[in-house]
């Protein structure tokens, strides 16, 4: 980042800044649409929000940050010097492994909480979801689980600089870097959702998943199991919180404590980014993510930064207000 | 769900004129009726004063205080979750942000009553005694946070008119965490009244009400007498609203909306105005708040934390049920003081309670009664209690 300190010319802005932000934005943009795809698969089947989604996340990042301090030590390393360059393995084990432990709490939750509510008004479920959510937090927040303070999270990828460029000359010379953890966030998360993009429209899970979603119980009378379908979708829905949860404290190490307002933040954002799409729709999603992500950083960078959060939830009310379905939503007729 | 079988007539102005009649029937005349109607003010009055001055006599020595602060604290939890309680309970509408609604009242009281005694007095500190000036500037105060809440209600209230519950809730959640961003970025406070005399309007952009440190030294004016004067105010209210006509259309648009709309009922006005007495009593109990000792308003009050709390006793307490409701915010703000090595698992407990509640008892622990329909009557009928609570209407003083 520039050192210098000016207020940015709105006509005609320097183009390193612009591509800096760029950079952030697509990289953030890929986390909020993992992240979202997730709420808007469980409303597409089950109609409610799961807000104990967000609470993934934070569980994948804190168990990312709990296997790196027991992992490093244990190859010999300091995991609180960011000069240390551990090998590439450990990032994929720890990745994949918070990966697998976060969909099993997502089945716990969806088997113990979410199923017995499936006939029960929209309401209970939310509230429900609210203290399936509050429970996430507050155990988090014990010290024997990860505790109540910050940590920072020790550096798994190495911080190469694949690209920069140079703008302008001499004093007012700019470098604009695009890191190695840019690239491995976007590549990995479209990777994943191009994968999720082949298991919902081209596989036969994918297919039982849409029928649920359409109509669970025509569904059932089709022979499609119901609860097996609805438990996979919160597992697949956790898996990628997870891998979200893990690249976003690679990108920020700095962690916030679990129950802290940056986490339910990231969350709420991403459940923005669904609505926006199109909640329950796949495809939304992923768009409504690098929208919220591109209105978000641009809007930090060329108003102020100090008004983040608003601009995602002023978008959110002009989408609501516009076109209530989102970008990419078919409207839903209520039928009496 | 319990079906209102009264909610077919739910028309608005028609019922609530039938409502008028009836009970006017009962009184003699203009004047009785409403000496009968400003009665469980002047009950709530007294028994505030009681609690006010016996009190701090009957917990002697240095635990007054503490006791004092708790029973404050129970009766600004228990105004909030009565009144998030018209939202969530009667409307059946999902707000999870009054908090916000609270914390910007809160500061406006704040501002008004720091800077209004700073100028009309020389400094922020309690001016005049017991019903002194100060605290008319106090009252005054929480009234005007009040106004402003519900300003802010009807803003919120109105995507409401677009949106069913799930989504309104994330519209709340995001309106608290918005007043939390906006207040952080508020000025410095000024601690000087010749400052503040000399300054200029101009100060006062953006309002100096101490930024993401919170606002300090707001004079403490909050008492028992105060608190529990509003909370009689906001139970009266809350209670009446439940029985008049207007209340059976919040209630009738909970039941069902579609329903509702095929008998008349305004929709949209019945859930923006109850976003809008909601949040009115939410921005006073906000200037309580503000007032009382010990308290440094923040920005962090609008969080969604302190909502959950509200959120939890309305839960808890029963949807739409206010002694319930008092029940339980009584109940989840005084047991925490008297557990305080257990702090860490405080949200814990309050969490599972919220769980099972839903998977055990998911109207709520009086559900949509109120605690005296618990009592066995002498009605020889059968009929189901909600038709009992509600055949009770056309004398609704006579209780």
């Amino acid at each position: 980042m520039a050192t210098v300190h000016y207020f940015p010319d709105p006509l005609f802005p320097p183009m390193s800044d612009f591509v800096q932000t760029l950079i952030t934005a697509l990289a953030i943009g890929s986390l909020y649409a993992l992240i979202a795809l997730g709420y808007t698969m469980v409303y597409g089947i089950l109609k409610f929000i799961n807000f104990a989604h967000s609470d993934i996340v934070v569980l994948g990042a804190w168990l990312s940050y709990t296997l790196a301090v027991r992992i490093l030590p244990s190859l010999g390393l300091d995991p609180h010097n960011p000069a240390t360059v551990p090998p590439f393995w450990v990032a994929a084990v720890v990745m994949l492994a918070a990966m697998v432990f976060c969909g099993v709490i997502g089945f716990a939750i969806e088997r113990l909480a979410y199923r017995r509510l499936r006939r029960a008004p929209r309401l209970n479920v939310l509230i429900t979801a609210i203290g399936v959510s509050l429970l996430l937090q507050n155990i988090g927040q014990l010290d024997f689980v990860f505790g109540a303070s910050p940590q920072k999270m020790p550096a798994l990828l190495p911080s190469w600089e694949l690209a920069s460029i140079t703008f302008g000359e001499g004093e007012s010379a700019r470098r604009v870097v695009l890191g190695l953890i840019d690239v491995v966030i976007f590549s990995l998360a479209t990777t994943l959702m191009l994968l999720m993009q082949y298991l919902v429209f081209h596989t036969k899970l994918g297919v039982a998943m849409r029928a649920v979603s359409f109509n669970t119980d025509n569904a059932a009378l089709m022979g499609i199991p119901v609860d097996r379908v609805v438990s996979f979708t919160f597992v697949l829905g956790s898996v990628l919180a997870a891998a979200a949860g893990f690249l976003y404290v690679t990108k920020y190490p700095s962690m916030n404590q679990p129950a802290h307002a940056v986490w339910v933040l990231l969350g709420l954002k991403a459940f923005v980014a669904a609505v926006i799409g199109g909640i329950g729709n796949v495809r939304g999603a992923v768009l409504g993510g690098f929208v919220i992500a591109f209105v978000e950083q641009f809007g930090a960078f060329y108003i102020s930064s100090n008004y983040r959060d608003v601009y995602v939830f002023a978008l959110l009310i002009v989408i609501l207000l516009v076109k209530p379905s989102g970008l990419l939503g078919s409207p839903v007729r209520e039928k009496v | 769900m319990t079906r209102t079988p009264d909610s077919r007539r739910n028309n608005g102005s028609a019922s609530h004129a039938e409502v008028t009649a009836s009970a006017s029937d009962s009184q003699s005349g203009f004047v009785g009726n409403t000496l009968m109607g400003l009665m469980p003010f002047a009950v709530g009055i007294v028994l505030a004063s009681l609690l006010h001055f016996v009190l701090p006599h009957v917990i002697p020595g240095r635990a007054g205080p503490y006791y004092s602060r708790i029973v404050t604290d129970i009766g600004i939890a228990i105004i909030m979750a009565v009144s998030l309680n018209i939202v969530n309970g009667m409307t059946g509408q999902f707000s999870i942000g009054h908090a916000g609604f609270m914390t910007l009242g809160g500061y406006m009281a704040a501002f008004m009553s720091y800077y209004g005694s700073m100028y009309l007095w020389g400094s922020a500190e309690t001016h005049g005694g017991f019903l002194g000036t100060g605290e008319l500037l106090f009252v005054m105060s929480c009234i005007s946070g009040g106004l402003l809440a519900a300003g802010a209600g009807y803003v919120v209230g109105l995507p409401s008119l677009r949106l069913r519950g799930d989504y309104l809730a994330i519209v709340t959640l995001g309106f608290g965490e918005i007043i939390r961003v906006i207040l952080q970025q508020t000025g410095k406070v000024i601690d000087n009244a010749q400052a503040l005399k000399t300054g200029g309007l101009s100060q006062m952009i953006p309002p100096p009400v101490g930024g993401a440190l919170g606002f300090d030294d707001v004079p403490k004016y909050t008492n028992l007498f105060w608190v529990y004067t509003i909370l009689t105010v906001t139970l009266v209210v809350a209670y009446r609203l439940k029985r008049s006509g207007l209340g059976r259309a919040m209630i009738s648009v909970r039941e069902d909306e579609i329903a509702a709309q095929a008998m008349g009922v305004n929709i949209a006005r019945q859930k923006v105005l109850a976003f809008v007495i909601a949040a009115f009593f939410a921005g006073v109990a906000g200037g309580l708040f503000a007032h009382e000792r010990g308290v440094i308003l923040s920005p962090k009050d609008a969080g969604f934390q302190r909502s959950f709390d509200y959120v939890i006793m309305t839960v808890l307490g029963g949807r739409g049920s206010i002694t319930g409701v008092m029940l339980a915010a009584g109940l989840l703000t005084a047991l925490p003081e008297f557990l305080r090595e257990f702090e860490q698992y405080r949200l814990i407990v309050y969490a599972l309670l919220l769980i099972i509640m839903m998977l055990v008892r998911p109207q709520g622990l009086l559900g949509i009664h109120e605690i005296w329909d618990l009592w066995p009557r002498r009605r020889s009928t059968s009929l189901p209690s909600s038709t009992v609570a509600t055949s009770a209407t056309s004398s609704p003083e006579a209780r």
